[in-house]
C-alpha cells in the first residue's frame, strides 16, 4: 500500500477545499474532441491511441460537484450524455444500467474526484450498459471492486489511480472489445486487473502493484497485455483457464513489452481464493490457457520463477470441469529480458531442475502436460520443462496491433417491429388470444375496435381504464417506453392468428 | 375447483380436442412448431452462454414442440395415472401455487417416503442444461421417466404407465392428436410431452426484468440496493446466479447444511474419482423463488434471509466434521451487514413473475380427480378451465 499519498489526502486541510470551491468557477471544463495526432511522422505507430467507440459524446453534459451525488446524474442521463464529476469526495456506488455514458472526472491542478468506500462500501462503479467510458477518478477504500463491468460491451476504462480496495481494482467481466489503460492500481487483495470472460481486451500502459495478482486475463480470448509495469505483487501476470465457470477457454493472449519486476510481496489473498495458490515471487504463470504469446517483457527479480506454465492437476484449488482442457497448448516464448528470477524458489522447482541435470535460479518453469509450445532462444534461460519445445519459426507479434474489433460490438436494440412482436409475444399473450377468452379480451375483438388506430391502443395500454364489467382491469405497461408501446400497438393490430 | 357430476359424465363421452395454439409467449410456425418469443430476443451473449448482466439474451430454451405435445403434456403433468397408485401427479411435488415445488423440505413420495431432497421449483426449467440438484441428467426428456420409477416418489413401472394409458377412454386419442405419426403409444411421447409442457413454463416478466429493461422505476429503493447487494463482488451472488436466468448452470460447493440428523449429501460428488466435486450442486435459477421455499437441496432454510445469511456465516461453517470439501472460491467472507440481508431478500422477491401460468386442467382425460395437494384452497392466481 502506498501509505504516503493516503497521508498526504488526509492531511489536506479542508480549507483547501473550500477555496479550491470559490476558485472552481473560474476553471475551464474539459472540452471532448476526437483525438488528434502530431502530423510529422508518415508511418503509423503501434502506440496509436485506441478507442473501442466510434463517435465523441453528443449530449447532455451533467456537472456533478462536491456534495452532490453522481447517482443523481446517472438516473438523469440519457444514452450519448457525458457525466462529469468535479473533484471532491463521492461515498456511494455508482452503476449504470445504461447504454452510451461516458463518467468522466475532471482533474484540476492534480486534485481528481475521489470515490470513497468508507471501508464499508461494496463496490464504487458498476456497469451493465454497453459504450461506457470511466476515466479520471481516484478510487479507494471499498470493499469490493473499483471498476466492474458486467457484460457491457465497447468499454473504457483509464487514467483511474485505485489504491487499497478491495477484491479487484478493475474488473470487467462478460464483456467484449474493451481498453483497460494508463490505470495505477494498487493495494488489491486479489487480481488488480482482472479480465473474466471477456473477448477481444487490450490492456496497456497501467501501472500495478502491491497486490495478489497484477493483471490476470482469465477464461477470456484475443487479449493482449503490454507496456504495463508489474512490480512488487504475490505474481505479475496471469493467464489462466478457471474451470467451473461458463465460458471454459483462454486463447490467444500476447503479452508483451511488460515491465515484470519484483512481484515478491507475501500472498495476502482469500484463502480459497484461485491466487491464494500463486506462489510469491512469480513473474508470469500460465495455467490451462492456450495460444499464449510472451514477447519482449523485462522480467526481473521474481524470486520464484519468471515464468511459470501448470496444468490443472498441478495447480492447487482447481475443481472438477470436464468441459474445460486442463492443459496449456501452444504457449510460445519469444525473447524476453529475464535477470535475477528464481533466487529464493520453492523446493518444487528445484526438484524440476534436478530431474534435468541442471541448477541455478529458474527463469522458466513447466510442470505438467503442454502440447505444440515453443520457445525462440531457450539457452539464455534457466528453465525446467521447455528444453523440448522447438523453436517459434516467428519472431515478434509486431503485425497484430490489438485485438479490438474494428467495428464496435453490435448495439442491443432491433428493429421496431421485432420490439412490438417480443412484447407481444412476451408480454400480452399471457392475457390476450387471438380468438377466445383468457383474462383479457380477444385479440380479434381489439382489432375491431382499434383497427386504424395504433396510437389509442397505445395510449391505452399505458394507462388503461376499465371498460368491461365481466372482465378485471388490465394492468399498466408503463413499464414499456412509448417507442414499444406504439410498436406492440401495431403488432397487436396485425396478428393473424 | 370442481369436478361435477354433469361435466365428468360429459367428459366420459366427449372427447377432448388438445389445444392448437402455442401457450404464451411462444409463436406457431407453419410447420406446426412453437417457437419462444421473449423481450430478451433483443440481445446477445458472449459465447451465446446466456450469462451476464442486465441486458443479455438468454441460454437457448427447449422449444419446437408442438402445441398438442405441450397440451398433452400439461394433462399428463396433473394426471396422478401416472403414479402406480393413482394418487399422486408430477404436479403434487410440483405444485404451481409454490413456484412449481412443494413447500416441503423433504418431498413425500406416493406411499408416503419422505425423499433425500427437496423439490425444485420449474419456472424456466427449458433453459437448464443439467436437471437435478446433482445435474445428473441431461434432458427433461430423461429427467421425466426418474421420477416415475423412482420406489420413494411415483413407484410406477413402465409397463403399468403404459397399460393405464392405453386403457384410458381418452388417452390414446390424444396421443394420436400429439404424435400424428406414431402407430403406438410410447414411454418417449410420455417423455416428451412431459419435457413439452414443462419448457412452456416461462417466467421472464417481474418487476426485474422492467428495470433491466430500462424502467427504472420498476426498482423502488430497498430493491434496486439488494440488486446492487447481489451483483456486488462482496456478496458475489450474481457471479453465480447471473442474470438473466439466475444461474450460470454450473455445479458449486457452497457447503450448506443438511437438516438435523440428516447425512452429508456428496451432490455431484458421489464416486471417489469425483471427490473434487463432494458436496456440489447445481446453482438453482433464482426466478420465482419468492415462491418456492424452503430453500437448498434439502430444504434447510426457511426464508430468503436465512438462506442469504448462509453466505456470510463464514466459509465452510456448515461442513461437517471430518468433511474435507473444496469450497467454490466465491464462498468467503463478505460480512454482509443484517440490513443487506433484508436488502437481498427484497431484491429477490422482485424476480417474481407468475404472469404466464398454465391453466390446471378441470378435469383430467383419466378421469380420475385432481390429487387432494392441488384442491386444497391456497392464494396461488392459477385459474382452471
Ligand atoms: C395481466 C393480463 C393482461 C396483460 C398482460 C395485458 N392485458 Fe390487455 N387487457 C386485459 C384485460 C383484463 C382487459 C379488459 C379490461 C377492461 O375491459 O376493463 C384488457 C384490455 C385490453 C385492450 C382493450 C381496450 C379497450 O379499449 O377495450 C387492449 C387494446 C389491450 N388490452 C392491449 C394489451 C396489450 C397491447 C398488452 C401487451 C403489452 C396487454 N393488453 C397485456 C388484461 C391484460
Ligand atoms: C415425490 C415428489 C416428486 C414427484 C412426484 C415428482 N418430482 Fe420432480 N423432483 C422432485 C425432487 C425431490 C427433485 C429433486 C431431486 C434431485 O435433485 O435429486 C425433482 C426434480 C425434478 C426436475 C429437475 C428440476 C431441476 O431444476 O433440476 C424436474 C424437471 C422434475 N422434477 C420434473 C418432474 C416430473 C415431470 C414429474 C412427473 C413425471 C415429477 N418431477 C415428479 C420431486 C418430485
Ligand atoms: C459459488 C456459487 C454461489 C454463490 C456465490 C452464491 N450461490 Fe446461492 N446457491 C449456489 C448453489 C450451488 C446452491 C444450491 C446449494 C444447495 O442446495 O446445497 C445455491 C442456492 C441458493 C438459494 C436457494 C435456492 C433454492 O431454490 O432453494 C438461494 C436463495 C441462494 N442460493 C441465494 C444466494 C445469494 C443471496 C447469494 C449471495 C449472497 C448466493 N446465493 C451466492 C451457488 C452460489
Amino acid at each position: 500500500m502506498n501509505k504516503s499519498t493516503l497521508t498526504l489526502i488526509a492531511l489536506v486541510p479542508l480549507a483547501y477545499f473550500a477555496g479550491y470551491y470559490l476558485t472552481s468557477t473560474a476553471t475551464v471544463a474539459p472540452v471532448y474532441t476526437a483525438e488528434v495526432s502530431y502530423s510529422g511522422s508518415t508511418s503509423a505507430s503501434g502506440n496509436g491511441k485506441k478507442s473501442v467507440l466510434n463517435s465523441m459524446p453528443t449530449g447532455t453534459v451533467h456537472a456533478v460537484k462536491d456534495g452532490q451525488l453522481i447517482m443523481d446524474a446517472v438516473k438523469a442521463a440519457q444514452p450519448g450524455d457525458v457525466i462529469q464529476v468535479w473533484p471532491g469526495n463521492y461515498t456511494e456506488t455508482v452503476y449504470i444500467d445504461k447504454d452510451n455514458i461516458r463518467l468522466s472526472g475532471v482533474i484540476v491542478e492534480g486534485k481528481r474526484p475521489r470515490l470513497f468506500g468508507d471501508g464499508h462500501l461494496n463496490d464504487a462503479i458498476l456497469y451493465s450498459g454497453n459504450n461506457i467510458v470511466i476515466e479520471n477518478f481516484l478510487i479507494t477504500k471499498y470493499k469490493g471492486n473499483g471498476i466492474m463491468g458486467q457484460a457491457g460491451n465497447n468499454f473504457e476504462i483509464r487514467n483511474n489511480i485505485i489504491e487499497d480496495t478491495g477484491v479487484y481494482g478493475i474488473f470487467p467481466q462478460l464483456g467484449e472489445n474493451g481498453i483497460v489503460e494508463h490505470n495505477v492500481v494498487s493495494g488489491i487483495e486479489d487480481a488488480a486487473i482482472y479480465v473474466g470472460m471477456s473477448d477481444h481486451i487490450h490492456v496497456a500502459n497501467n501501472e500495478v502493484f502491491d497486490s495478489v495478482a497484477g493483471i490476470e486475463i482469465e477464461n477470456s480470448r484475443h487479449a493482449i497485455v503490454e507496456n504495463n509495469f508489474v512490480h512488487n505483487n504475490t505474481g505479475g501476470i496471469l493467464a489462466f483457464v478457471t474451470p467451473g465457470l461458463p465460458i471454459k477457454d483462454t486463447v490467444d493472449v500476447i503479452i508483451r513489452n511488460n515491465w515484470i519486476s519484483n512481484n515478491n510481496t507475501k500472498n495476502f489473498g482469500a484463502e480459497g481464493s484461485m491466487v491464494a495458490g500463486i506462489p510469491a515471487g512469480t513473474g508470469i504463470l500460465i495455467m490451462a490457457a492456450d495460444k499464449v504469446i510472451i514477447e519482449d517483457n523485462l522480467i526481473l527479480g521474481n524470486k520464484t520463477a519468471g515464468i511459470i506454465i501448470t496444468d490443472h492437476q498441478n495447480a492447487p484449488n482447481t475443481t472438477l470441469d470436464p468441459e474445460s482442457d486442463p492443459t496449456p497448448d501452444q504457449i510460445m516464448i519469444l525473447n524476453n529480458l529475464m535477470y535475477n528470477n528464481g533466487y529464493d524458489t520453492i523446493t518444487e522447482a528445484k526438484v524440476l531442475l534436478t530431474t534435468e541435470l541442471k541448477q541455478g535460479n529458474p527463469d522458466i518453469l513447466r510442470v505438467g502436460g503442454s502440447n505444440n509450445s515453443c520457445i525462440n532462444n531457450p539457452q539464455q534461460y534457466i528453465s525446467a520443462g521447455v528444453g523440448d519445445w522447438p523453436a517459434c519459426g516467428f519472431s515478434n507479434t509486431d503485425t497484430i496491433v490489438n485485438y479490438l474489433l474494428d467495428e464496435p460490438a453490435a448495439p442491443r436494440s432491433v428493429a421496431v417491429e421485432d420490439k412490438g412482436k417480443y412484447a407481444y409475444l412476451g408480454i400480452c399473450t399471457g392475457c390476450h388470444a387471438y380468438t377466445g377468452r383468457l383474462i383479457g379480451p380477444p385479440v380479434q375483438v381489439i382489432q375491431s375496435l382499434y383497427m386504424d388506430d395504433p396510437k389509442a391502443l397505445a395510449d391505452y395500454i399505458a394507462n388503461p381504464i376499465k371498460k368491461r364489467e365481466d372482465y378485471p382491469a388490465m394492468p399498466k405497461q408503463d413499464y414499456l417506453d412509448a417507442e414499444t408501446r406504439k410498436a406492440v400497438a401495431e403488432y397487436m393490430l396485425s396478428v393473424k392468428n | 375447483m370442481m369436478l361435477s357430476l354433469a361435466a365428468a359424465l360429459a367428459l366420459n363421452t366427449a372427447v377432448i380436442s388438445l389445444n392448437s395454439q402455442c401457450p404464451p409467449s411462444f409463436e406457431l410456425t407453419p410447420q406446426n412448431q412453437c417457437l419462444l418469443v421473449t423481450r430478451y430476443d433483443h440481445y446477445d451473449s458472449l459465447h451465446n452462454k446466456g450469462v451476464g448482466g442486465t441486458k443479455t439474451a438468454l441460454p437457448k430454451g427447449r422449444d419446437g414442440f408442438s402445441p398438442q405435445q405441450i397440451d398433452l403434456g400439461r394433462y399428463l403433468f396433473f394426471d396422478p395415472l401416472l403414479s402406480a397408485n393413482h394418487k399422486q401427479a408430477c404436479a403434487s411435488c410440483h405444485q404451481p401455487s409454490h413456484g412449481f415445488s412443494d413447500g416441503k423440505a423433504l418431498s413425500t413420495g406416493s406411499n408416503g417416503d419422505i425423499g433425500t431432497r427437496s423439490a425444485p421449483g420449474l419456472w424456466n426449467v427449458g433453459f437448464l442444461k443439467k436437471l437435478f440438484w446433482d445435474g445428473r441428467a441431461d434432458s427433461l426428456e430423461q429427467q421425466a421417466l426418474i421420477p416415475l420409477f423412482a420406489p420413494h416418489e411415483m413407484a410406477n413401472t413402465a409397463e403399468q404407465v403404459l397399460a393405464d394409458l392405453a386403457s384410458s377412454a381418452l388417452y390414446p386419442e390424444l396421443f394420436r392428436q400429439a404424435f400424428p405419426l406414431s402407430t403406438e403409444l410410447d414411454l418417449s411421447q410420455v417423455a416428451t410431452a412431459l419435457a413439452a409442457f414443462q419448457s412452456s413454463l416461462i417466467s421472464l416478466n417481474s418487476k426485474y426484468d422492467h428495470y433491466a429493461h430500462g424502467y427504472q422505476q420498476a426498482l423502488n429503493d430497498q430493491e434496486i440496493k439488494g440488486l446492487n447487494v447481489f451483483r456486488s463482488f462482496v456478496a458475489r451472488c450474481a457471479e453465480c446466479h447471473t442474470p438473466p436466468l439466475f444461474t450460470n448452470q454450473q455445479l458449486a460447493v457452497i457447503g450448506t447444511p443438511e437438516p438435523e440428523g440428516m447425512t452429508f449429501d456428496p451432490g455431484a460428488g458421489n464416486s471417489p474419482e469425483l471427490s473434487k466435486l463432494r458436496g456440489g450442486f447445481k446453482v438453482p435459477s433464482l426466478r420465482n423463488v419468492g415462491r418456492t421455499a424452503p430453500y437448498m437441496h434439502s430444504g434447510r432454510f426457511a426464508t430468503l434471509e436465512e438462506a442469504a445469511e448462509f453466505y456470510s456465516k463464514g466459509r465452510g461453517h456448515a461442513v461437517p466434521k471430518g468433511e474435507k470439501l473444496l469450497l467454490h472460491w466465491h464462498i468467503w467472507e463478505p460480512k454482509l451487514s443484517p440490513e443487506e440481508i433484508q436488502q437481498l431478500a427484497v431484491f429477490l422477491n422482485t424476480l417474481t413473475d407468475e404472469s404466464l401460468m398454465p391453466v390446471v386442467p378441470a378435469q383430467l382425460p383419466s378421469g380420475l380427480p385432481l390429487p387432494a395437494e392441488l384442491t386444497t384452497p391456497h392464494d396461488h392466481k392459477g385459474s382452471t378451465e
